[in-house]
């Protein structure tokens, strides 16, 4: 990454921790709620996220699901316990290779074809999602996000999948900036050394699906999205020009992702168009 | 004459979005506690009573300035002087974000937000209609002038204050934390800090900053509420992100000293600028920006 641009990224460390655990408190208790659950995977996002609430609220108050399937890499469950035990939470292994498997041999028989890896992700990840939704349920606890800028802009992510959840503390952190504040509030060295993956069968690492690495995605958002340079401009800076047009396209492609649904417009007055209301309404 | 040294509290408190009642009682609570503390006047943030990004609550929250509840925080004003803002409505329903200055159980002054931001993360054109004018108004604790947030983002405005003999500016705000980049040196606090020392000094006036604390939706007001004196150096400066209550003492003898030893304000040439700012009015190709 250029020095300028990574001096840029660089975040206050103090001061963005307080401001994710003040949110987190603030936007957990203001709806009623004491608690939060969320999926801990093993990876740095979902890991700095059980550090940030477990902070913000006590460890009392989270709950971490690790939901592996039989493809999962057995180090990435390990890695997960590793930031149950440091941060001494509680926590629920939830095995999700039965529904899986038996989702898949009832479809792959009604379709008469076996399904895609990407179908088979897809549904891990909304799997895990229900799972999530039902203990929060279950522990009157709100689901917390582990989605990160970079992804949520990439599209890099299950829509109704990993990418739901109710509230998101890192949702405007880029990956380089998940790292440096992971390191910040502790999460464990394993978690920060190894290559991002979804884990959602052997040897997928992020970088090597993505076609680029986390660096220049960062680099090139960065100057796009925040700083509002034109994809021209970025290239006349010395990028790579197919780079830039892959993921400039990419992010317009999975815009759909971070919507709610599209309303058809009929009244004089439509959810999503002209019915203005903070979430926080009435809270 | 009042005395030289005058105690000013700020309410940096955490509005609760849409509820009127509950931030009602919050102000009732925190003028009670500023009385306590001996202070002349109290300064609230920016839509303490109704939260900030109101949106299409605007309709139920806003209230006209002669309302009960409006009344009940003048009527408080008694023991000491009140500055609060909320979403007023005028009798012709259009809705203003509105600071009313009261005291001795009056409205002293009204001053209605003139700049109203309507671009990135802002949204208030959209419900609300802007003021048109800045005034200065006498004071128990001289000539003040209010600039609500964004007002104090155009430099006319404490200029126009200045120019009418104010030497207190009182600026409620509802700032939004933007950019925790360590090279920005925290984004919008960082700006407002250089800004406002910025006009103490080259206007010679104390100014008096109350942003809000507390999340909307996400949107985290950061607070760092504060008094900045006219050598520029913060006589009181509130925690970043807590509900609190500060009390500073300003001595006007400072700004006697301040505006002796670099008189700007005296050397300020108005009829220059007004000159300047009419002939650019009547010239055939001159297009205000903005209209």
């Amino acid at each position: 990454m250029r020095p300028d641009i990574e001096q840029a990224l660089c975040l206050r460390e103090d001061l963005t921790a307080s401001v994710l655990e003040g949110f987190l408190r603030d936007e957990v208790r203001k709806v009623g709620f004491e608690r939060v659950v969320f999926g801990l995977s093993g990876g740095i996002d979902s890991a700095l996220s059980a550090y940030l609430a477990t902070r913000a609220l006590g460890r009392e108050q989270v709950h971490a699901v690790l939901m592996p399937y039989r493809s999962s890499s057995p180090s990435s469950l390990a890695d997960a316990m590793e930031v149950v035990r440091d941060l001494n939470i509680p926590h629920t292994v939830v095995e999700i290779t039965g529904p899986i498997d038996a989702y898949f041999e009832q479809m792959d028989k009604l379709l008469g074809k076996q399904a895609s890896p990407l179908r088979r992700g897809n549904r891990m990840a909304r799997e895990r999602m229900v799972t999530l939704y039902d203990l929060s349920a279950a522990m009157n606890a709100l689901v917390v996000g582990t989605s990160n800028k970079t992804e949520l802009l990439l599209g890099y992510g299950t829509q109704f999948g990993d990418m739901a959840s109710a509230i998101n503390p890192i949702g405007d952190l880029y990956k380089c900036q998940v790292r440096q504040l992971s390191a910040y509030v502790g999460v464990p060295q394993s978690i920060l050394n190894k290559a991002p993956s979804a884990d959602l069968w052997a040897d997928q690492t992020d970088e090597k699906e993505l076609g680029f690495t986390y660096d220049d995605a960062d680099e090139i958002l960065y100057q796009w999205v925040d700083l509002r340079l034109s994809p021209d401009e970025i290239v006349e800076r010395g990028y790579d020009e197919s780079l830039v047009r892959h993921i400039v396209q990419r992010v317009q492609r999975n815009q759909y992702k971070r919507k709610p649904p599209i309303i058809a417009k009929l009244s004089g007055r439509t959810i999503g168009i002209d019915f203005r209301y903070l979430r926080d309404w009435g809270h | 004459m009042a005395s030289d040294i005058q105690r000013v509290a700020i309410a940096q408190i955490a509005p609760k979005l849409g509820d009127l009642g509950a931030n009602l009682e919050r102000h009732h609570e925190y003028i009670r506690e500023a009385s306590a503390q001996g202070a002349q006047l109290i300064v609230f943030p920016e839509l303490g009573l109704t939260g900030y990004q109101t949106q299409d609550l605007t309709l139920e929250v806003a209230r006209s300035a002669t309302s009960p509840e409006i009344q009940s925080i003048v009527d408080q004003s008694r023991e000491i002087d009140v500055l609060f803002s909320f979403v007023e409505e005028t009798q012709d329903h259009l809705f203003y974000v509105t600071a009313l200055y009261a005291s001795q159980g009056k409205v002293v002054h009204k001053h209605r937000k003139v700049y109203l931001p309507t671009y990135g993360m802002f949204d208030e054109r959209r419900y609300f209609a802007p003021g048109d004018r800045f005034d200065a108004y006498a004071s128990s604790l001289g000539t003040a002038g209010i600039l609500i947030c964004e007002d104090a983002w155009h430099l006319s405005a404490p200029y126009l204050l200045a120019m009418q003999q104010a030497t207190l500016l009182l600026v409620p705000a509802s700032s939004p934390w933007r950019n925790t980049m360590a090279a920005a040196e925290f984004g919008s606090h960082a700006f407002w800090r250089h800004l406002l020392q910025m006009y103490a000094q080259l206007l010679g006036v104390h100014i008096v900053f109350a942003n809000r604390v507390g999340y909307e939706d996400g949107v985290h007001f950061y607070g760092g509420s504060g008094v900045v004196a006219p050598n520029g150096s913060w006589l009181v400066e509130a925690a970043t992100g807590e509900s609190e209550l500060v009390v500073a003492e300003i001595d006007r003898r400072l700004t006697r000293r301040m505006r002796y030893t670099t008189p700007l304000v005296r050397d300020e040439r108005v009829h220059l600028v007004a000159s300047q700012l009419h002939a650019l009015l009547q010239r055939g190709d001159f297009r205000a920006p903005g209209h």
